[in-house]
């Protein structure tokens, strides 16, 4: 069994590595774990669109489509986006500019929203 | 046959590394888009709650039209990644039939963002109305654009495909496509949430 077979939780990856031999692992996924994903996509947003019509889950309605949010973004980048069965280099050039862009989210969050209400000058 | 799949794999161009540079420079790419949707995420929320004047969003923003969108979207993702698998496996009816499903429900996608729109500005929302406007409009319109951009990309391959010029060894140029399609994907679906479903 390949190594991206093993890596496939569904055990249905069907590669090794690319057809050149070169470092860059092309195997990826089967048909079948593809139409899985779907499904479990199309079934999380149903989950997020019943949340927000719910009234009892008003008040932790923000964390959990946080989460369901989290999920699906999990499921295309590993999944469709192949990082689960590509070079680790990938991922880590990604990830990169994923983290540089939350804390930029974050830091002008905190100087717009939440420190004018700070009065520091007083 | 043999040396022009020798000759178009050659054209990969490999790193020192093993890895294709086509697939590091485009996820390098990817990386400095993710800060560019962040900065125009990060405006809207700022400036989230701040207009002085209607339209709101909670008075105008169609949640179970946007859900049928993202659900369009999110199956153009899976039609993406079938198309890839039918390039890989030689399949020139399944690239053509996946290819052709991204490219109509992309197309699909962009009618609802086209129709939700035009019915913003019919309820008097344009893009100087008020700071919503001029954050909602930046920000879904910029992504719009990606997709007409990836939509065009999906033409161009399945214009390949049917003139056979999509063979396994080329199966490379559908992949970077289809990351950028997924990018496109992941971004809509960080929107949805931030945008229309947590008001």
């Amino acid at each position: 069994m390949s190594t991206e077979a093993v890596a496939d939780g569904f055990g249905q990856a069907q590669g090794g590595a690319s057809p050149s031999g070169h470092g860059d692992h092309s195997g990826h996924a089967s048909p079948r774990t593809y139409w899985t994903i779907g499904g479990i996509l199309t079934l999380i947003t149903a989950m997020e669109v019943a949340a927000f019509y719910i009234p009892a889950m008003a008040p932790v309605l923000v964390p959990v489509l946080l989460v369901l949010s989290a999920t699906k973004f999990m499921l295309v980048i590993m999944f469709f986006m192949h990082l689960k069965f590509d070079s680790k280099v990938f991922s880590g050039v990604f990830l990169t500019g994923l983290v540089l862009a939350s804390f930029m989210t974050v830091a002008l969050i905190v100087l717009f929203q939440v420190l004018p209400k700070y009065d520091f000058m007083g | 046959m043999a040396r022009a799949a020798v000759i178009a794999q050659d054209d990969h161009h490999y790193t020192s590394t093993g890895l294709s540079s086509w697939k590091v420079g485009f996820w390098t790419f990817i990386g400095s888009e993710c800060l560019l949707f962040a900065s125009l995420i990060s405006t809207y929320l700022v400036y989230k709650g701040r207009s002085v004047v209607g339209p709101y969003p909670e008075e105008i923003l169609n949640i179970p039209l946007t859900s049928v969108s993202t659900f369009v979207l999110l199956m153009s993702s899976l039609a993406m990644v079938l198309a890839l698998d039918g390039v890989q496996r030689g399949s020139r009816k399944l690239s053509l039939i996946w290819l052709g499903g991204v490219i109509l429900l992309g197309s699909a996608f962009l009618g609802f963002q086209a129709y939700e729109f035009t019915h913003f500005v019919h309820e008097g929302l344009t893009i100087g109305t008020n700071v919503f406007g001029s954050s909602f409009f930046v920000l879904t319109g910029f992504h719009g654009a990606h997709v007409t951009g990836g939509v065009i990309w999906m033409i161009t391959l399945w214009i390949m495909a049917a003139r056979g010029k999509l063979a396994p060894a080329d199966s490379l140029k559908v992949e970077i496509a289809g990351l950028y399609w997924h990018f496109v994907d992941i971004v809509w679906i960080v929107i949805f949430t931030l945008v229309y479903l947590i008001q």
